[in-house]
């Protein structure tokens, strides 16, 4: 039972999870990315074409990748080299996805792929209670574990790392020093904006294979509010998705016993709690858990006047 | 002696929309010598600085180093010819630790670097100067001196040919300073240049081998040392402008107007700002409040304006306590504020004069007609200010934002003097005028006390607390460590007071 709910939750939640990665890379450069939940849409559309297409689901995720790669580059380009307002050109990023996805997914309605299978881990996936649910998964997942690692390592470890997190500190500072903060930033919200169109191509190539509109149903906003919950660390990220994986395999686990409870406020469960946990996570912030970075959605003009 | 040149520019013009930062600059700067840039606030000086780091683009003029025509497009190349700078606004990421912070400066440290390796070499930096600084303190945790240390080992471990320091003793304790002067004259030894920036004029004279003296965007002479004096830089500096004559009256310590007892207010990273902070201000006393910037001078503005909440003890109005009032009941007890920052907090900077001339009675029925403003009076009332503190305000309607510094202040002054307040706060009130307007500010403290009014006056500027103050109280780390005498004391003294050193 505890095994099957932790697949479950897992298998939800890794969505989540790069979306939430893939925010923390933009908001670490210092750039709000309102625009998630299209961006979501897009990777889900554009894996599933490139799968359907090609046959190759390798193909499929580099499609999903590639497209919100590219679409996030107008929000790039919009806030970073225009210095846009940056809370607008997400929304209109998220709307943008939402439309063009409707109208291009169409005519991948009702069509079919072979989606990701499982693969055990020889030896780990034996484990007891841990093992299925973490080590007897897609390939997707196990990807999903080594990218927490690895931008945590980034940040911490490599000097690109360093000199992006202080260009969403303070830029000032990183152009003092040399570091090209407008470039860094570009490449934080295109590289960010493309691993969140894995987690959205993650609906459409193992959740559910195959496409349908609006699949997304708010994951993004969810990601959204995960990225403060998660204070910006890639590891809290993976609890914070995976809570919310937990809460959705929750509320399906009781729809399937066949509760009482009205199944639309079962539903309605994961959306609450990301009120909730931002609630939460704010008033940790106003105690000074963790700063924000300082410079989040400011806009960096080298000749502007103090 | 045929002097070499480093660095030379020539003819170097910036402009911003509406002011003339600089207008024609042409200085050189040899190896091996301390040069200071002297100027009065506003004179261009920390403009110049920054075409010479590369953050600004000039329109016109040309920069040599080494005798070769250069162009800067970004901080990036300068530094890459070594030109490296200590900004007056610390360029540091307070919540990244010292290491973090000198790695990022650091020339060719590879993708993936050697934590343990680069440590060393910071460390051994560190063990030069003598400084004992924790490199996994986040920076925020360290003092301002402390601060700029590390933004001095950030040009030392690349190698800096040229470094420019901008007004680097304005945070620092006179000890401190000394302090800084050492090294810099140890560095110049090593054959580097240093460009000096300053109006202290003490220290002009102490540490310069060559003065530039700059004023309104224009660079006047350079002089070697031996053919300049103060008196000389000073005329030199300040022109033409007036200094007005006053008497400043000796308090009487009759009457109480103000008193807090034990106050302690922590901030939003849960440490003491103020911290068991007890002190007296009479009618009519100049209190003078002495302190590196960032011990608690603010909090102390803030939570007597009401703008902060106190944590424990009182503060007492003659027999009112005014503890847990909020902003406008506190003006209405007669407090007034010039705060800290007059552009972010002081205005609202695209108002026109006359509507941030009354943004604090607003209310009042002298400027509004049931629910509705009278426009004739609130222009009135702007006439009638800027005729009486000599504001140079533009053209009616124009929005304050244009209004240079000075002026800004003296619409401030205007507001809060208005409803003949018992007691004002005035943090920092000359920081960044020219000598002419703050001479004005003086004036009306001065003015101010001779009718009863009660001024705490916070400052980093130790001339203007011994100029003005009846009593001065020294602040380190939100206490309150001596009270001095003006007339007795000495700037080592409360030099002393000021580094938390010595207690009074």
């Amino acid at each position: 039972m505890l095994e099957i709910l932790l697949d479950a939750t897992v298998r939800a939640g890794t969505p989540i999870l790069f979306a939430t990665l893939g925010a923390i890379i933009n908001e670490r450069a210092g750039i709000i990315n309102l625009g998630i939940e299209g961006l979501m849409l897009i990777g889900a559309l554009a894996g599933f074409a490139g799968t359907q297409a090609s046959g190759s689901l390798l193909v499929g995720v580099l499609a999903a990748f590639g497209a919100a790669l590219l679409a996030g580059s107008v929000h790039g380009f919009i806030t970073v080299q225009l210095r846009g307002n940056q809370i607008v050109s997400g929304l209109a990023l998220t709307m943008f996805g939402i439309g063009t996805t409707a109208l291009f997914g169409r005519s991948m309605v009702g069509l079919t792929i072979e989606g990701f299978e499982r693969i055990a881990i020889p030896g780990l996936s034996r484990l007891p209670v841990v093992g299925k649910p973490f080590f007897n998964q897609d390939l997707l997942i196990y990807f999903s574990f080594l990218l927490v690692v690895a931008i945590a390592f980034f940040f911490y470890r490599t000097r690109w790392g360093l000199a992006l997190r202080t260009v969403g500190e303070n830029p000032a500072a990183a152009d003092t020093c040399g570091v090209p903060v407008t470039l860094t930033r570009f490449l934080a919200v295109t590289v960010g904006s493309g691993i969140v169109g894995i987690g959205g191509a993650y609906l459409s190539l193992a959740t559910t294979p195959m496409w349908i509109e609006n699949m997304t149903a708010g994951r993004g906003w969810i990601a959204v509010a995960l990225v403060i919950f998660a204070s910006w660390s890639s590891y809290r990220a993976l609890a914070g998705a995976y809570l919310f994986g937990g809460i959705t395999a929750m509320q399906l686990r009781f729809q399937a016993m066949g509760t009482t409870i009205s199944a639309h406020i079962l539903q309605m469960l994961p959306y609450f709690f990301t009120i909730l946990v931002l609630a939460i996570s704010t008033i940790r912030l106003q105690k000074g858990a963790s700063q924000q970075p300082e410079g989040l959605g400011q806009p960096y003009d080298r000749e502007d006047r103090k | 002696m045929a002097m070499t040149t480093l660095l030379q520019t020539r003819h170097i013009r910036k402009t911003f929309p509406g002011v003339v930062a600089l207008d024609d600059v042409s200085l050189s700067i040899a190896p091996g010598e301390i040069h200071t840039l002297l100027g009065e606030n506003g004179a261009g000086k920390s403009t110049l600085m920054n075409v010479l780091t590369g953050l600004y683009r000039p329109d016109r003029g040309e920069i040599l180093f080494d005798g070769v025509p250069v162009q800067f497009s970004s901080p990036g190349d300068s530094l890459a010819m070594g030109i490296g700078m200590v900004h007056q606004h610390f360029m540091l990421v307070p919540a990244h630790t010292v290491f973090e912070n000198v790695l990022l400066a650091i020339d060719g440290v590879p993708n993936f670097f050697s934590r343990r390796k680069f440590q060393q070499k910071v460390q051994k930096i560190l063990d030069e100067f003598a400084l004992d600084l924790d490199l996994d303190t986040p920076a925020w945790k360290l003092s301002i001196g402390a601060q700029q240390w590390i933004e001095l080992i950030k040009l030392l471990v690349r190698d800096c040919r040229l470094l420019i320091f901008d007004e680097p003793t304005a945070v620092l304790t006179p000890q401190e300073s000394a302090r800084l002067f050492k090294v810099l004259t140890r560095l110049r030894d090593q054959g580097k240049s240093i460009l000096f920036i300053s109006h202290k004029m003490r220290e002009v004279m102490e540490i310069s081998d060559r003065v530039t003296v700059l004023k309104k965007g224009r660079s006047l002479v350079t002089l070697p040392r031996g053919e300049y004096d103060e008196n000389k830089l000073a005329s030199l500096m300040i022109g033409e402008d007036q200094i007005p004559m006053w008497i400043k009256p000796a308090c009487k310590y009759e009457e109480l107007a103000l008193e807090i007892k034990n106050l302690s207010v922590r901030n939003d990273r849960g440490l003491a700002d103020l911290d068991n902070f007890t002190m007296k201000l009479y009618r009519g006393q100049i209190l003078g409040v002495a302190g590196v910037a960032g011990n608690g001078q603010k909090a102390l503005a803030e939570v007597l304006t009401g703008l902060k909440e106190a944590t424990s003890g009182r503060i007492l109005a003659g027999d009112r306590d005014i503890t847990d009032s909020t902003a406008k009941s506190s003006y209405i007890a007669g407090i007034a504020h010039i705060p800290e920052d007059r552009k972010t907090i002081g205005i609202a900077p695209d108002m026109t004069v006359g509507d941030n001339l009354i943004m604090k009675n607003f209310n009042s029925r002298a400027f509004r007609r049931w629910i509705f403003q009278d426009r004739a009076a609130i222009r009135r009332n702007a006439v009638a200010k800027i005729d009486q503190f000599a504001i140079k305000a533009g053209p009616d309607g124009n929005p304050i934002r244009y209004l240079s510094g000075g002026n800004i202040q003296k619409v401030i002054i205007a507001r809060e003097l208005s409803e003949k307040p018992s007691v004002l706060v005035a943090l920092y009130p000359t920081r960044g005028l020219d000598i002419g307007s703050a001479e004005y500010v003086h004036k009306v403290i001065i003015d101010g006390a001779n009718q009863g009014m009660s001024t705490i006056l916070i400052s980093e500027d130790l001339d203007e607390l011994l100029k003005l103050s009846d009593q001065i109280v020294v602040m380190f780390r939100g206490r309150l460590v001596g009270c001095v005498d003006p007339q007795t004391t000495t700037r080592e003294e409360i030099g002393l007071l000021m580094s938390g050193e010595v207690q009074k």
